[in-house]
This record gives structure tokens, C-alpha cells and sequence, in this order.
């Protein structure tokens, strides 16, 4: 039973790790129909702001809360900042052309920011400072079970980020535009909404999101490298199709889903097809309810 | 150019015999340097591997022109990057043979991408030293294929032996990384040596590299109460899987083989890799005077304490510079027979003889995590 209970908990850790990152995913889809399959780096480039933010600052001298929230807020800005760029140079002089050309882009910006990375921060792994929460060997056990503070925190964060995006979408002028513009871009436009600043602005949220993500995974796997984003950011995406891709809860649903199949595969059949399972569990989503657990209701979509 | 092409055609001429045996001999007799290529994964997620190792092959390939060469011919390295990838290991190989025209290879350490590059360097018959690849298949590939490192058979066993009669266990777990040739094979040695001894593996889990979560594994493994976890990975997971099986409350020693051989291990492993044992291929703690003189001259040129992969790759060049000495000439099949000739070559990894299988027998180290460091436990001999 502890067993059982333990793999759980495990699993809802992981899922939101999943689900920190489908939510980007998903937002992005939800305004253009792309695929930004850079997501995954900016990722990456998140946590990699997080680490260098905490060396130069020298935050772990300064244990704490505050000095989470510094690394988050850099890493956020930052992953904003490359999520903007990106969409700017690289995905806006193609809006107009197939959608093959921009999900091809796409796959091009996620290669050129792995290499780029592994040209500038190295290609070894290296280590997330993790003091700057004191929190080793403040796990609540009780018998076998053991949880540990740090998968509340992600855990707790997923959740937050759903319901305030929840909010920005449904609730705020920012959402109603973007949800306007993804259901008709010209539409849109003639009715005086900017879509360009529209849609960077969810860039740039869903890219800051990445970010936050990035340095959440840094603390709890407190290893990471240049290609460290590929296959959550594969995983994130099957997530995100799950649930119905385009929509907030169900990226969540999605991402907690696949982290429970994975879990339970692993520790009690065979580990070796972890990755197969995501892949394939996408291959049946597709085949039999393409609009994912939650993708029916079209009004939903952002 | 001109005089070149005439230099060319008339060592041709003169050597037109051996020019049947080895493409490459002309090429060579008009160069001042022999030239021996080097592969290595100096950037990928196993950079360290190829950086330590080209830095024991750079020192080595130094000492040895400063005293003078072989054959009154200076040594010049020249080394590709393969990225830790088998495919561009290969395409390295060929490159260097091809275009470089090298007279000898060194590389891999990775046993998967050494297997890349062993059938090319066999095609063109170009003698290959694999400083330390340990999966037994590398040297099986062809009669100019080599190795100055022990085996995953015997790896496996010095792990096996050293939990049953050192720590004098019984119940071992194993969680072995199924994307790798190296890892594969050395939990089924283990397996095999510590069966017969009367151990008994409870449980046998897997992942596979680039993961970052281990904690279903753990978590099953832990059910199964083992007194030790074997995990014959490569360093860039084992931090991160010793990290979460102390905070499920493992608390069994880990134990793992020569792929955890870098101060990356315990920079992302912390305070959960302490008491871990893993098999080396030398210890920087052996007070033998040869070990430390390499240290010493080792620390001069890269202010580092050397990795066992640096010691192999230092060990590895002066093999090959050692057989290219006693070789009656410089052809391609006549290093390769005397490198086959190798016996009690004294090295910084101990003494090096080169069985009939073109592997080296020599005895293993096992490290322990203490304080932050590796520190010296046991040596295992062969047999």
C-alpha cells in the first residue's frame, strides 16, 4: 500500500513538471495553431537564466523564499524576452504562409537554440545550485511514504498557473483579444484588436511559463543541460494533446494523466517503455478522440 | 608541390613493396611527424570523458617529443569531436584515415561509440587503442582493434566479489541504463559473479540516459529491501538517481563502475553520493611513485588532479608509443604486431600486457565516496 501511495505521490510530482510546461504549450496552440516546438528550449533557457542568476548573485549565500522568487523572476524575464525574439524573426514572416512551413520553422528554431546552448553554456551537464531553499532533509515521512516540500511547491504551482490562466483568458481584456484572435485573426484585426502585439504577448506568457518551469526542474533534478528540454518539452506536447490541446485544464488533466501512466509502467511492468508510452498514448489520442479528454467543447479553447 | 610530388614519387618507388599492405605508408615516409588521430566526445552530455582523456593523450604525446620522438619522429595528435555520438564516431574514424591519413587511432571511451569506429579502423587495417571502453565486444571486432583498460566481465566481477566479500552482502538491486552497450553488459556480469558467489539480485530495473526521474525504479527497488543498489551507469544520471533515493529514505550504499569517474558525480550527487563505492581503473591515492610522478607532471600542465580517464588516456599513447618503438618499421601491420607483443608495459594504471583477445589484464581499484572525494578502498586482481 505504501508502495502503491508512494508511486502516486511520485506521480503527481512529475506531473506537474508536465503540466508546468503543457501550459505553455497549449496557450501558444491555443492563439496561432502552432506547434512551437522551441518550447522545450526556452525551457531550457530558463533554467539556465536561473543557475547563472544564482551564481552571479550569489543567492545561495541568502537561503530563502525571496531568493527563489529573483531566480523566477530572471528566468522569466528572460525566457519572455527569447519567447518575443523568436516570434518576431522567426515565426512572423511566416503567419500568412502553410502551417507545414512554420511547424518545420519551428522544429529548426528548437535544433539552432540546443546547439546554440551547447555552444555557450557547455555541453556537460552541470549542477542547479539548490541552496538556495534549505530544504534537504526536511522531507515528511510517515512509515515508507515520504513526500518531499519541493513536490508540494511544484505540485501547488501547477495548479496557481492554471487557474490564473484560467483567469487571463476568461477574465481579463488581454483574454477576451486573444480569444478573439484565435478564433478569426482578420476578424480581429478589423475590429481594432492589435493581433501582433496580441499574439507576442502570448509569447511571451506562455514562454515566461516555460521559464518558471525551468527553474522549479532545476531545484528538484538539480541536474541540467543544453538538451535537457527535448523530451519533456515531447512529453509536455503528448500532455497537452491529452487533455485537448489549446485548452488550460486539459493541458493539466493531460500532463498529471501522463505522469500517472508513466509512473505506474515503470515501477511495476517494464521501465524500458517509459517513453514509448507517452508516444504511444499520443498515437491513440490522435487515432480515436483527436480533440483530446477536455477538447470538446470548442468554446473552451483559448 | 613539385618537389613534394618528386619526393612522392620516388619513396614510392623505394617502398613500392610495403605500399601493398598499407595504403598510407607513402603519405606517411613524406611527413615529419606520425601522425595518430584521437576521437572523443569533448562537448555532448559526456564531455568530460573526451576532455579528461585528451588531456592524459596530450601530456603523453609531450613527454614523449621531448625526449626525442620515435624514430626520429616527432608525435602529433590529432583530435575530432564526436559529440557522444556513435554516428559522428564513425564519420571521425573515417575522416581521419581518409583525409588525415593517420597511422594509428585513439578512442573511444564509450564502449557504443568505440564499436562505431572499430569495424572502420579494421577495414583499413589502422592499428585502434580504446583507452576505456570495457564492453568485450569493442576488441572482438578485428585483429587491429585494442584495449589498455580491463573488461565489463571483469568489472563486473570486481564489483560482485567486492560486495560479497568485502561488504559481505546478500541482496543486491540493479538499475542499469538500457540506451547503453556499457551499462547493459556490465549488470549482466555482476549479475553472473555474484550469483555464484551465492547473491541473490531482487530486483533488476532500468532507465534510459537523458532521464531525470528515477524515482518509480527507486521506489519498486526499495519494496524489495536490497542491502546494496548497483547502478552501472554513467555519471550524468548516477547524481541525480543517488539524489532521489536518499530522499525515499534508501539508504543502502550505491555501487557502479568506471563510468562514474568525474567530479560532475559529486557536484550534482552531493551529500547522497557518500559511502557509494565504484571500480576504477587507478586510484590518485596510490603512493606508487610512478602514479605520482604522472600526478605531479599531470598537475602541472592542467592545475587538475587526474581522472582515472586521463590516466587512461596518458596510458593508452605511451602503448602505442611504446609499440611504434619496438615495431621493425613504421607500417600499419607492424605496430599492430608489436602492440599484440605488448607484456608487463609498467603504466600509471599498472602493469599492461596484452592477452590474445587484445585486451589488457591488470588488476582494478574500488573508490569510495568520502568527504566530498574518491577515496581509495581495495584493489581486485584478475583470477
Amino acid at each position: 500500500m505504501d508502495q502503491f501511495l508512494q508511486h502516486v505521490i511520485n506521480a503527481l510530482s512529475l506531473g506537474s513538471i508536465y503540466a508546468l510546461i503543457a501550459l505553455g504549450y497549449t496557450m501558444v496552440f491555443g492563439v496561432l495553431q502552432l506547434i512551437n516546438f522551441a518550447h522545450g528550449e526556452i525551457y531550457m533557457l530558463g533554467a539556465f537564466t536561473g543557475m547563472y542568476t544564482i551564481r552571479w548573485l550569489r543567492l545561495e549565500e541568502h537561503p530563502g523564499i525571496g531568493s527563489l522568487i529573483i531566480a523566477l523572476i530572471a528566468a522569466m524575464a528572460a525566457s519572455a524576452t527569447a519567447g518575443f525574439i523568436i516570434e518576431r524573426l522567426a515565426y512572423r514572416p511566416l503567419r500568412k504562409s502553410p502551417r507545414i512551413n512554420l511547424l518545420i520553422t519551428a522544429v529548426g528554431v528548437s535544433l539552432f537554440l540546443q546547439y546554440s546552448g551547447q555552444l555557450v553554456f557547455g555541453s556537460d551537464p552541470q549542477f542547479f545550485p539548490t541552496g538556495i531553499l534549505e530544504l534537504e532533509g526536511y522531507n515528511w515521512s510517515y512509515g515508507d511514504l515520504v513526500i518531499e516540500p519541493m513536490q508540494i511547491v511544484a505540485l501547488v504551482l501547477a495548479l496557481i498557473l492554471m487557474f490564473v490562466l484560467q483567469y487571463i483568458i476568461f477574465r481579463t481584456r488581454l483574454g477576451r483579444a486573444m480569444r478573439a484572435v484565435s478564433f478569426n485573426h482578420d476578424f480581429a484585426s478589423l475590429m481594432g484588436i492589435p493581433t501582433n502585439q496580441i499574439i507576442s504577448a502570448t509569447f511571451m506568457l506562455g514562454s515566461a511559463l516555460a521559464g518558471a518551469a525551468g527553474v522549479l526542474v532545476g531545484l528538484i533534478y538539480p541536474k541540467i543541460d543544453p538538451l535537457m528540454g527535448t523530451m519533456p518539452g515531447l512529453k509536455a506536447f503528448v500532455a497537452a494533446v491529452l487533455g485537448g490541446i489549446g485548452n488550460v485544464t486539459g493541458a493539466v488533466l493531460g500532463a498529471f494523466t501522463l505522469g500517472l501512466a508513466e509512473e505506474f509502467l515503470v515501477g511495476y511492468w517494464v521501465p524500458t517503455y517509459r517513453d514509448a508510452l507517452a508516444f504511444g498514448i499520443l498515437i491513440l489520442i490522435l487515432l480515436f478522440k483527436p480533440s483530446g479528454l477536455l477538447g470538446v467543447h470548442r468554446a473552451e479553447k483559448v | 608541390m613539385n618537389m613534394r610530388l618528386v619526393t612522392r614519387v620516388t619513396l614510392g618507388f623505394a617502398v613500392a613493396a610495403p605500399l601493398a599492405i598499407g595504403p598510407n605508408i607513402e603519405a606517411q615516409a613524406a611527413e615529419d611527424f606520425i601522425k595518430i588521430g584521437e576521437v572523443g566526445s569533448t562537448t555532448g552530455s559526456e564531455a568530460t570523458f573526451g576532455v579528461a582523456t585528451h588531456q592524459g593523450v596530450d601530456l603523453a604525446i609531450k613527454e614523449i617529443n621531448a625526449t626525442g620522438g620515435i624514430k626520429g619522429k616527432k608525435l602529433k595528435v590529432i583530435l575530432l569531436d564526436d559529440q557522444g555520438k556513435p554516428e559522428e564516431a564513425a564519420t571521425a574514424t573515417t575522416r581521419l584515415i581518409t583525409q588525415d591519413k593517420v597511422t594509428a587511432i585513439i578512442g573511444e571511451v564509450a564502449s557504443s561509440r568505440s564499436l562505431a569506429m572499430a569495424p572502420i579502423a579494421q577495414q583499413y587495417k589502422i592499428p585502434m587503442i580504446s583507452p576505456s571502453s570495457t564492453n568485450p565486444k569493442v576488441t572482438e571486432i578485428g585483429d587491429y582493434i585494442f584495449r589498455v583498460c580491463f573488461i565489463d566481465p571483469f568489472q563486473g566481477f570486481v564489483m560482485a566479489r567486492f560486495a560479497a566479500e568485502n561488504l559481505k552482502i546478500k541482496r543486491v538491486a540493479i538499475l542499469r541504463d538500457v540506451k547503453n552497450d556499457y551499462s547493459v553488459g556490465l549488470a549482466k556480469y555482476f549479475t553472473e559473479t555474484f550469483k555464484k558467489l551465492g547473491g541473490d539480485i531482487v530486483l533488476d530495473q532500468s532507465y534510459s540516459a537523458g532521464d531525470i526521474d528515477f524515482k518509480s525504479q527507486l521506489t519498486a527497488i526499495r519494496a524489495t529491501k536490497p542491502d546494496a543498489i548497483f547502478v552501472p551507469g554513467y555519471y550524468t544520471e548516477v547524481g541525480l538517481i543517488a539524489r532521489q533515493a536518499r530522499s525515499l529514505g534508501i539508504k543502502v550504499p550505491m555501487m557502479g563502475g568506471d563510468g562514474w569517474d568525474s567530479p560532475k558525480l559529486l557536484q550534482i550527487g552531493g551529500k547522497a553520493m557518500e559511502g557509494a563505492y565504484f571500480s576504477n581503473h587507478y586510484s590518485a591515492e596510490d603512493k606508487s611513485p610512478h602514479v605520482q610522478a604522472f600526478i605531479d607532471r599531470y598537475r602541472k600542465a592542467y592545475k587538475d588532479t587526474p581522472s582515472g580517464l586521463a590516466a587512461m588516456g596518458f596510458d593508452a599513447t605511451m602503448v602505442l608509443a611504446d609499440a611504434m618503438k619496438r615495431a621493425k618499421s613504421l607500417s600499419t601491420s607492424d605496430i599492430r604486431a608489436a602492440l599484440a607483443a605488448t607484456k608487463d608495459f609498467q603504466g600509471v594504471t599498472g602493469r599492461i600486457s596484452i592477452d590474445q583477445q587484445r585486451n589488457a589484464v591488470k588488476p582494478a581499484v574500488v573508490l569510495k565516496v568520502v568527504n566530498g572525494s574518491f577515496a581509495y578502498e581495495s584493489t581486485i586482481r584478475p583470477g
